[in-house]
């Protein structure tokens, strides 16, 4: 009797701690999405023209490239990878996607040279991302190297392959020609639905897709159990090496695609396009509370992630804050969320320790 | 009981240690008595782990009092408690595997010249007297990595004999060591009350408790309710203690029909990678019923859980054949086998049985994902949610909500999870690896249940232990296991202990005590 009531008290004091850490833990999860509207009140307030919506499409059209490379190396973070070739992958794709308008496919052995509609140049370039991104996983796995190492050697082939491709120059005007029925490349960069940008929209609908593969599918369930425990995860009969490759599969998906929005946005490409793009996108995750031990993380969060590091960005050149230390305050507010999520990490476990 | 306070060399009185979400200690009490042996048991979950954490001053109390000579003490850090004289041995190893034997015993502690060069010469030397004081011929020099998981352990006591410490600590010291080296921990145990080191000592395996213990105290649920010289009690009080009701009628299977053959095996092989002198696995060959609960014993490194690995698929270049219902599933992978109907429920829950970050719910449905695809091939979160709520009461386990974290339930109730993964994957074969080990006698009690009970539901039940006892009240027929071998193999009726033991230890008489 005595023991029952002693018990019931216990569950009581249990629920209230319990209501206490709960908040505390949300308010600690949604702390990039708290630091975004932060940092949007901030800019709005000191800046007139940073809430014009000319500016707001602006900075939106640059978060969406972040953003896309972002989600694709969620995919691969949260299975406890890393892919530093992403960078690379949009250069090489944008000069895959150049060359095959400007000069086409040439098959010496046939002596002609074949010219494609711009949807089939655009579907070689993201297949050849798929590639890029499926070497990666396929030597990652089957080779047992370690992810940091195998990206880091793909960093240069591609971007020497890129550079390759036309000795170093440019594929300038890609406007194609009606005469060979490659024109409209160009409409991928400027056009518009809705007044919004089409980059835009992709990031709105690869986020969309992106959400749902990791919440609503076996695929998904799997990259975070990969990410959490690999061994547990293979004696539940996961096919730990194909997930695994198909993460490196999305990331090199979602670099071709970036490849393609910016060489349209230029109408040119340009061998040196997305250098350093590997390290922002990294950024953008860990932003967004994606652990990069694997297992924990949200598309949602990188998205976010990738406003925040917009927004800064795009509010310190309003503001004229100089280049250079645009750059220090940036590592610095990603230094801080890291230090952030492991003060998390710390209640999450205390709370069930 | 009457004993004079000077006796009680540390008192901690009134200690409690709220965590978010739960009170891990609710006003304890507990004394150590000055060259004792002090037994701390309870449930898993009861409080033990952490009231040694707060101890040994990797936790700090949320209230109450330590009193070490009668003076209020607050260690802020381990190496505070170790100053006052308080050390601990874990219950996992905390070794460097990459590190000498002589390195790990002086970490943190290095003998050096001036404060920069180490003195190796030294440390091995010291090493060397403390580990024949353990009767152990281990060579100082020789990496940890290469040693096996009981001298691991012995290297562990050493590294805290190293420290001259008035207080021990030891959270279940014995689980990874066999019998022999187990005889002569107690010898050192006895070795070091005789010189005044009081001891406390936590442990699953009751019957060693009343072997060595000179007190006993009992927690359970964050509270003690009991502390007793040990000569006051028995097996039966002790149990009733910690589970707070009459436990008799622990292990007794119900009867049940064994149907026909489901799994066999034949000639199943496994080489030691590399230069190994022995196969892990020596042509296994064995069949199990349907309804058969077949039983595994053999010490540590005799190839049970390699077996067991070979059987789900972990290790292709195995030899030898594996037949379910007359299906050759050797060549299958790890998620063909577990179509089939083979699930395995690994020794080691946490680096092999479930994944931290995931909730309840998402750890239970890992295995069987398939199953809850709707009509359009995305999961259907309210198929997941019937079948988690299903297994959640059949195994009774007691989590308030299936989308917490796994790792805020007890020990028993994460190894009823993971027994709840295998069961939704609808198998025919179980293949359960130490399934109750590191988890309390009630927790252990419903394992058993769960097992007879899927039995009769006609399953083949295939288990590994390392406690006789389990396996011979389980176990339908008994194979021991020994190098690789199966050395034995008796029905329930006519397995004696004498036997089993006598078998597990075939091929061992010759292993040089380094092996």
């Amino acid at each position: 009797m005595t023991s029952d009531i002693a018990a019931q008290r216990a569950d009581h004091k249990q629920d209230g701690l319990h209501q206490r850490a709960t908040l505390k833990t949300l308010l600690f999860q949604l702390r990039a999405f708290i630091v975004l509207i932060l940092l949007f009140a901030f800019f709005s307030v000191y800046s007139d023209s940073f809430l014009q919506p000319g500016n707001l499409i602006i900075l939106t059209k640059q978060v969406a490239i972040n953003a896309l490379l972002g989600i694709g190396m969620t995919f691969v973070i949260l299975a406890g990878g890393i892919d530093l070739s992403v960078g690379s992958i949009v250069g090489l794709c944008g000069m895959i996607a150049g060359g095959l308008i400007n000069e086409g496919l040439v098959l010496p052995m046939f002596g002609v040279v074949v010219y494609f509609n711009v949807w089939i140049v655009m579907l070689i370039t993201l297949v050849v991302g798929m590639i890029i991104g499926f070497a990666n996983g396929i030597i990652i796995t089957r080779f047992n190297v370690a992810p940091f190492i195998v990206t880091l050697g793909m960093l240069y082939v591609a971007r020497g392959l890129a550079l390759l491709r036309n000795n170093g120059a440019t594929f300038p005007n890609l406007v194609g020609d009606p005469a060979l029925a490659n024109t409209g490349f160009p409409t991928l960069g400027t056009g518009t639905f809705i007044g919004l940008p089409f980059s835009i929209w992709i990031m709105v609908a690869v986020g969309l897709l992106a959400v749902f593969l990791t919440l609503k599918t076996p695929f998904g369930r799997q990259v975070y159990a990969i990410g959490g425990n690999e061994r547990a995860a293979l004696l539940s009969g996961v096919r730990v090496k194909n997930v695994k490759t198909i993460t490196y599969v999305i990331s090199g998906l979602c670099s071709a695609l970036v490849g393609l929005i910016i060489t349209s946005q230029l109408v040119s490409s340009h061998p040196a396009t997305g250098t350093s793009f590997e390290l922002n996108a990294i950024a953008a995750v860990v932003l967004g509370g994606t652990s990069l031990v694997g297992g924990r993380g949200t598309i949602g969060g990188t998205i976010i992630g990738a406003f925040v590091i917009g927004v800064l960005n795009n509010g310190m050149i309003i503001e004229g804050v100089s280049s250079f230390w645009q750059t220090v305050i940036t590592g610095v507010v990603i230094i801080v969320a890291v230090i952030i999520d492991q003060i998390q990490q710390k209640l999450q476990e205390r709370s069930v320790s | 009981m009457a004993l004079p306070v000077s006796d009680i060399i540390l008192r901690a009185e009134k200690i409690t240690k709220v965590y978010p979400g739960t009170v891990a200690l609710d006003e304890v009490d507990f004394n150590i008595y000055r060259g004792k042996v002090n037994v701390l048991v309870g449930e898993n979950g009861a409080g033990k782990s952490t009231l040694m954490k707060i101890l040994a001053g990797v936790e700090q109390a949320t209230s109450g009092k330590l009193l070490l000579e009668g003076r209020e003490i607050r260690p802020q850090n381990p190496r505070e408690a170790e100053m006052l004289g308080i050390g601990i041995i874990y219950q996992e190893l905390n070794l460097f595997p990459n590190l000498n034997v002589a390195e790990n015993i002086f970490t943190a502690h290095e003998q050096t010249r001036g404060g920069v060069v180490i003195k190796h010469g030294e440390q091995e030397k010291r090493t060397s007297e403390l580990l024949a004081r353990l009767e152990q011929p281990i060579n100082p020099k020789t990496l940890v990595a290469n040693l096996r998981i009981g001298h691991q352990q012995i290297v562990e006591i050493a590294k805290v004999l190293a420290l001259d410490v008035q207080i021990l600590i030891m959270d279940e010291p014995t689980s990874a060591l066999s019998n022999a080296e187990v005889d002569i921990l107690f010898r050192v145990i006895n070795e070091l009350k005789a010189q005044g080191v009081s001891i406390v000592y936590i442990s699953h395996k009751l019957d060693e408790l009343l072997h060595i213990g000179d007190f006993i105290t009992v927690l359970r649920d964050g509270n003690r309710v009991a502390e007793a010289p040990m000569e006051k009690v028995d097996l039966t009080w002790i149990v009733e203690h910690m589970v707070g009701h009459d436990t008799h009628a622990v292990y007794t299977p119900a009867a049940r029909d064994i149907g026909k053959e489901i799994l066999r095996v034949e000639n199943l092989s496994l080489q030691r990678a590399g230069k190994g002198r022995n196969a892990l696995l020596d042509n296994v060959s064995f069949s199990l019923h349907g309804g058969e609960i077949l039983g595994i014993y053999g010490l540590m490194g005799a190839g049970r859980t390699e077996l067991f690995e070979t059987l789900i698929g972990l290790h292709p270049q195995a030899t030898g054949n594996i037949w379910l219902d007359d299906i050759s599933i050797k060549g299958r992978s790890i998620s063909e086998r577990i179509q089939q109907g083979v699930m395995l429920i690994p020794e080691d829950r946490q680096r092999e049985g479930l994944v931290q970050s995931l909730s309840v719910s998402n750890n239970m449905v890992l295995a069987s994902l398939r199953n809850y695809l709707s009509r359009f091939r995305y999961l259907s979160s309210s198929k997941e949610r019937e079948n988690v709520k299903r297994l959640v009461e059949e195994l009774s386990i007691k989590v308030s909500n299936p989308q917490n974290l796994i790792s805020s339930l007890s020990g028993g109730n994460q190894q009823k999870v993971v027994v709840g993964k295998a069961l939704l994957t609808s198998p025919k074969v179980l293949l359960m690896d130490e399934p109750t080990r590191g988890i309390d006698v009630g927790a252990k009690e419903e394992i058993f249940n769960i097992m007879t009970e899927l039995a009769q539901r006609g399953l083949g039940v295939l288990f590994v232990s390392t406690e006789l006892k389990e396996v011979m009240a389980m176990a339908d027929r008994i194979l021991v296991m020994a190098r690789g071998r199966i050395t034995a193999e008796y029905l329930r009726a006519e397995a004696t202990q004498q036997a089993l033991v006598e078998a597990s230890a075939i091929g061992h008489e010759t292993q040089p005590a380094n092996g």
